[in-house]
């Protein structure tokens, strides 16, 4: 056991890390989760009620409000996901370790949620649910990366090992993120290519609002999810901690 | 409003398959996460409940 050979200051420091966040993070999830709500039920009303159907794809096109925040966080989740990975990996820092354990299903479900409606967005736009282009087959890549990161973690008994073994996982398999985005541009896809771009956007502002408002519901919506499973896995790893003993007895866990 | 009735607005102009087959998957993910964090959480305090100091470690 490693623990036996640390000194006392840097095992409290170790264990400190989460016995601090772990309230925090209490807090934050319940704010989180309204933010959300609200930004979600603002930016539908605007998506179903105040933007006009679209000349091209007809009302198809407000699939829009769903696909891209949750294809966008599907790449931004994993990219937090693999920092903090390799935070724990290179500092041997818990919290960080159980951060990117954490964040792996709300980004596997933000991923499976894109490619989902893709599919059901591609059928009337396209013709086809599915095709083996550039874009779709990176995202689903992405997928495969996410449930990969969850298995190996579940299959490895040791947790410092399954965090070492993930992080590993995780980082390599950060240079498909960079592919998913330029994706559109490098090879020839079906997929469109991006409407929003820094300083000049294709969609109609009202469209681009909504939207835009959607992304920060999903982005609200995943903190508090990440937060809330990290609470979870805090007390899952910690549950033999002196401080989470100490919290259970006051009845604040 | 633009959609006049229920029945224009739930058929989206010929799409409603694919739109709503859309929110509702993605409501539904959404909402099977919440009841698994839930669930969760309350095993995890479940487990703290029966816990026993770690060996070997003073404070």
């Amino acid at each position: 056991m490693s623990s036996a050979t640390t000194s006392p200051g840097f095992s409290l420091f170790r264990y400190a890390a989460p016995n601090v966040f772990y309230p925090i993070a209490g807090k934050m999830v319940p704010l989180f989760a309204v933010v959300a709500a609200v930004l979600a039920a603002i930016g539908l009303y605007i998506g179903f009620f105040m933007a006009p159907t679209d000349a091209q794809q007809g009302d198809s096109y407000r699939i829009i409000y769903i696909h891209v925040p949750s294809a966008w966080m599907a790449m931004f989740l994993y990219v937090t996901m693999a920092f903090w990975a390799g935070v724990g990996l290179v500092f041997n820092t818990r919290l960080s370790s159980m951060m990117a354990q954490a964040i792996a299903p709300t980004g596997a479900l933000m991923a499976f949620i894109s490619l989902w409606t893709g599919a059901l967005w591609g059928r009337p736009t396209w013709g086809t649910y599915w095709v083996w282009d550039a874009r779709l087959t990176s995202t689903l890549i992405l997928l495969f990366l996410y449930l990969g990161f969850i298995a190996l973690q579940a299959a490895i008994d040791d947790q410092r090992r399954a965090d070492k073994a993930g992080a590993v996982l995780a980082l390599v398999g950060v240079v498909n993120v960079p592919i998913i985005y330029f994706s559109v541009k490098w090879w020839n896809t079906l997929h469109q290519g991006a409407s929003v771009k820094p300083g000049s956007s294709s969609m109609a502002d009202i469209m681009l609002t909504g939207m835009l408002l959607m992304v920060f519901a999903f982005w609200s919506y995943a903190i508090a999810a990440v937060l809330m499973r990290l609470r979870a896995i805090i007390l899952e790893r910690e549950r033999r901690a002196q401080w989470v003993l100490d919290a259970r007895d006051r009845g604040t866990l | 409003m633009q959609w006049g009735s229920l029945e224009n607005f739930l058929a989206m102009g010929g799409y409603g398959f694919y739109v709503w087959g859309s929110y509702l998957v993605c409501a539904g993910v959404i909402v099977a996460e919440v009841w698994a964090l839930r669930h969760r959480r309350r095993l995890a305090l479940n487990e703290v409940r029966r816990a026993t100091p770690a060996a070997g470690r003073s404070a």
